[in-house]
């Protein structure tokens, strides 16, 4: 069973310490607390550095220092705070840095209010477990035979057919019902493709839906898409070996992962403010009165300084920009100040909380927005932002790559829908 | 007299209370009746989403919910009191509910009722520690003279507070703010 050391500080006062503990059971893992004594917790917060006022969050130091001084064993870390708690937010940063200054344990963060439950952890804890169980599996560079990657996201459901390491059929619409959805995608797919889903060795499916759409289907491989969107961007930018960061700016929420040989070794997600999301860029679309598909070639025409925008909160965000609109400012100009808004907000919520490693490979259907990827590049200072091929179906390949590693799918009983 | 504790989970302050004939109100005796509750199974307390919810009588909701959480079981305690006992710099080992900011809302709280308070810091020395044991015994020893708790309730809000500093002792009258 996988060991998840549990460094925390009002989980249980917060009444959330059962929803992690059913998280990562969830998901084959245990929650384990590192050893930490009286003596020790003043020991190792002096040694740490950090003159934290609450007991708890010095005993939070404590653990962690016991981790990397080993004398508590553990296969991954779970940091998390009260969210609002500006000493448990500076902790939990400086601690997870140094998790991963002194240990190879793969680190995820979380700061929870009481309204948290065990299925907004679920992603994160299945992450860690599959980082440490299924190494193996994520090892795999190449695809082979005829398999099928489903990606049921929370705006729309991407469906890959692949062949012996090539991409032979794609589908794509906007999720509706999860299981009318994949089907939908996957008659895209296998269209001119001669092939029908009996012909399939190996299902694999990711994303919001894939746990509903994995167990009608039986498919092989079930996976949340932290792993398999890394192990899809790698692939498709042709970057398998060695570091990189991957960049999703989803339709609900946004995620950064840093891998290393394919394999991601840290991850941050958010998930509370729409206004860093490809939503705001939807909304922002809607009411220039362009489809999203043009948002990207429009504010790659436009000067952000011309319009300032703060996505910081979407109601906010639109304000500002029907306030810039009404300015006389152009559409151009306003929809690369949208971009620009967003590429802040993630860069502020998100990459900052990790060690951002070149190049950036920034996928999902946001990344199809020439101007947010410009954007996204000119917040990190003008880093070098790749945009692979086909990387709206990021999380399909990865599943589809995957899955061909699990043998034909027969052996799993898997089913039509 | 209900006596409450500063760290409110102090078995030693509990322990000098009862010995004086009061009834020390402890944040262990809450913890009992939840975690003998047969209704609830949230461990490690049996505390859920609603107690941080209580809380929100002794802290606005833009307070971290664990804040709100040790709230709603040590502010029933405050309400209760009719007199406290502020022990602060205590060790980790004496008594500790682990944040800051729930022992700076909590301390804050006792002064403003109203209620006689005796404030020490935690002792250092053989020498301070006999000094603070004399000091909680007289305070315990005191509340139970008829005059005192007269004069209390003649003050209405306003209650006498001692504050004993290592040695550096001195009597404040609060409760005007």
């Amino acid at each position: 069973m996988v060991k998840i050391a549990q460094i925390s500080c009002g989980t249980e006062y917060s009444g959330v310490q059962k929803e992690i503990e059913k998280a990562a059971s969830t998901f084959g893992a245990e929650i384990i607390i590192p050893e930490a004594d009286l003596d020790y917790i003043d020991e190792a917060y002096h040694k740490f550095g950090f003159n934290a006022a609450s007991s708890s969050i010095r005993l939070m130091i404590a653990r962690a220092m016991s981790l990397a001084e080993g004398k508590s064993d553990a296969d991954a870390v779970f940091i998390a705070t009260c969210f609002r708690c500006a000493e448990g937010a500076l902790v939990r940063n400086e601690v997870r840095r140094f998790i991963q200054q002194n240990t190879n344990l793969p680190v995820v963060t979380y700061s929870f209010t009481e309204r948290t439950k065990a299925d907004e952890l679920f992603i994160r804890m299945e992450a860690l477990s599959t980082i440490v169980a299924r190494k193996s599996l994520l090892a795999r560079e190449k695809q082979e035979g005829l398999t099928l990657g489903i990606d049921s996201g929370s705006t729309t459901t991407k469906v890959v057919l692949m062949e012996n390491n090539k991409i032979i059929g794609t589908g794509w619409l906007p999720t509706t019902d999860v299981i009318a959805s994949a089907q939908e995608g996957m008659d895209q797919a296998f269209q001119d493709t001669g092939y029908k889903y009996d012909d399939v060795e190996g299902v694999g499916v990711t994303g919001y839906g894939r746990l509903n759409i994995g167990k009608h289907l039986n498919a092989a491989l079930i996976q949340e898409e932290l792993s398999v969107n890394s192990k899809g961007a790698v692939y498709l930018a042709g970057h398998q070996q060695g570091e990189a960061t991957v960049l999703d700016i989803g339709g609900m929420d946004n995620k950064v992962i840093t891998v290393n040989d394919g394999i991601p070794d840290n991850f941050t997600m958010g998930g509370i403010c729409a206004g860093a999301s490809g939503r705001f860029l939807e909304i922002t679309a809607r009411r220039l009165g362009v489809d999203i598909s043009e948002l990207g070639p429009l504010a790659l025409k436009g000067d952000f300084k011309k319009s300032l925008l703060n996505s910081y909160c979407i109601v906010f965000g639109i304000q500002d920009l029907v306030t810039s609109l009404a300015a006389g400012n152009t559409k151009e100009d306003v929809a690369a100040a949208a971009c620009l808004s967003v590429a802040e907000q993630v860069y502020e919520q998100q990459l900052q909380e990790i060690d951002v490693r070149e190049p950036l490979i920034q996928v999902g259907g946001t990344s199809l927005i020439g101007g947010l990827v410009e954007a996204v590049s000119t917040v990190l200072g003008g880093m070098e932002v790749i945009v692979p091929e086909n990387s709206q179906h990021i999380g399909a390949v990865g599943a589809a790559l995957l899955v061909s590693g699990l043998g034909d799918r027969k052996e799993f009983g898997a089913k039509k829908l | 007299m209900k006596i409450a504790v500063f760290p409110p989970n102090s078995l030693i302050l509990a322990d000098m209370v009862e010995r004086r004939g009061h009834e020390p109100l402890v944040i262990q005796k809450e913890m009992r009746k939840k975690v003998t509750d047969p209704e609830i199974d949230s461990p490690p307390f049996n505390i859920t989403e609603e107690e941080p919810i209580k809380g929100l009588k002794y802290a606005a909701i833009e307070v971290p919910s664990g804040v709100r959480g040790r709230m709603a079981i040590f502010g029933p305690i405050i309400d209760e009191a009719e007199a406290a006992i502020i022990m602060e710099d205590a060790p980790y080992g004496f008594g500790c509910i682990g944040c800051a900011r729930t022992n700076e809302l909590s301390m804050y709280y006792l002064r403003k009722r109203g209620i006689p308070v005796l404030e020490i810091h935690y002792p250092e020395t053989r020498e301070e520690t006999m000094e603070v044991v004399n000091k909680i015994n007289t305070f315990l020893d005191e509340l139970e003279k008829p005059e005192e708790t007269e004069g209390s309730e003649r003050t209405g809000e306003t209650g006498k507070t001692e504050v004993s500093k290592l040695g550096n002792e001195k009597t404040k009258e609060q409760g005007e703010d």
